[in-house]
């Protein structure tokens, strides 16, 4: 049977697996559409951090990494600074 | 000039500069809501003005001229971008049955400014139900600034409001704000009318300042958003430092941060 990978995007407030999630993506390639509860506000995220995540069978394939401030630039705000992305392989429907 | 009451308080402008948006439910009558939506549907309001042209010259003997001829938006108009803005474009957005979302965005190109912002309204003629998609907005987005959608790999960030309510509804906010266009899974045409205005004037105490110093007015600037993390204190400098700006005083820091740092005796001890 094929398996297709779904991807999840996990932005946490800090960088430790174990802080909460602040936003997050599916992409999910079993269905090939966006997932449910794309972009509603007051959807829960999936789960309440990247370690539990992990403990329901996602494999973490990106950690952020740390960068420093670069001069003049420390209180400038831009990208979600914490990324963890996790993938899952899942059996695809032949049919 | 606008009457003191339809200029904005101090609280909603607080509120502005934290959050980066400000709503106003039911603000323009149905007749006039009516009549601007069979302009957006007959194509009649597509055309713009050239960018640059004075706004109060714009659209004149048209339904869309009444919505901002409205006393209380032109208070709002001036009290964010003072009383004579230069009008920058505006777009009817019309989104049918089903398609696909927009992608998480902020408006444009890269705005490095610190103080002076343009506006954009977002004025809904109709009702939009929750099903209907409306426009999804990240609240205290403002001052992470990104170039256009490149933050379209966030799907869900956690406080992010989607826009549903009554037809006459009008959303007034920073031109860096995220933001995007929902997925409409209803039956029904949804419309938005969309206008950037830009400042001609120092965007300093153009409000109804009478409250100014009332201890609750300062209040709306303390929040932060769930989405921040750690660094809320970072978006909390931000806010201070936009309304020092605002507020033309300099010495505004009321959590100490900006002074802490920037503390650096020149005095030798003796």
């Amino acid at each position: 049977m094929p398996q297709n990978q779904q991807l999840l995007y996990l932005f946490t407030g800090n960088s430790s697996p174990e802080s909460n999630i602040v936003a997050w993506s599916l992409y999910d390639g079993v269905t090939g559409k966006p997932q449910k509860g794309c972009q509603e506000a007051g959807t829960e995220p999936p789960y309440e951090s990247v370690l539990a995540a992990m403990h329901d069978g996602w494999r973490t394939i990106q950690v952020p990494v740390l960068e420093p401030a670069r001069p003049g630039q420390e209180f400038d705000l831009d990208y979600l600074k914490f990324q963890f992305v996790l993938e899952k392989w899942e059996t695809c429907d032949e049919s | 000039m606008s009457p003191k009451k339809n200029l904005l308080t101090t609280k909603e402008m607080a509120q502005f500069a934290n959050q980066g948006f400000l709503r106003f439910d039911e603000l323009i009558p149905r007749d006039l809501c009516d009549r601007l939506s069979k302009d957006i549907d007959s194509g009649k309001i597509d055309g713009r003005a050239p960018a640059g042209t004075p706004f109060n010259e714009v659209w004149q003997g048209q339904p869309i001229r009444e919505v901002f001829d409205h006393p209380r938006v032109c208070g709002i108009i001036e009290s964010l971008v003072g009383p004579n803005p230069r009008y920058d474009h505006h777009y009817p957005h019309i989104t049918q049955k089903g398609g696909k979302h927009q992608f998480i965005h902020a408006d444009a190109e890269f705005d490095p400014r610190v103080g002076a912002f343009d506006i954009q309204f977002s004025f809904f003629p109709q009702d939009v139900t929750p099903d209907m998609g409306g426009t999804l907005f990240v609240p205290g987005s403002h001052f992470h600034r990104v170039h256009e959608s490149q933050v379209g790999i966030y799907q869900n960030i956690v406080g992010m409001q989607q826009f549903s309510g009554k037809a006459g509804t009008i959303l007034v906010w920073h031109t860096n704000l995220w933001h995007s266009g929902r997925r409409n899974d209803s039956d029904n045409t949804r419309y938005m009318f969309k206008l950037r205005l830009n400042p001609m004037v120092k965007q300093q105490l153009l409000w109804n300042t009478d409250d100014l110093h009332d201890a609750d007015s300062l209040s709306p600037l303390k929040g932060h958003q769930p989405w921040h993390g750690q660094q809320h204190r970072v978006f909390l400098m931000n806010v201070a430092r936009f309304w020092q700006y605002l507020s033309n005083d300099p010495s505004f820091d009321p959590e100490f941060w900006w002074s802490r740092i920037e503390n650096e005796p020149k005095a030798t001890a003796t």
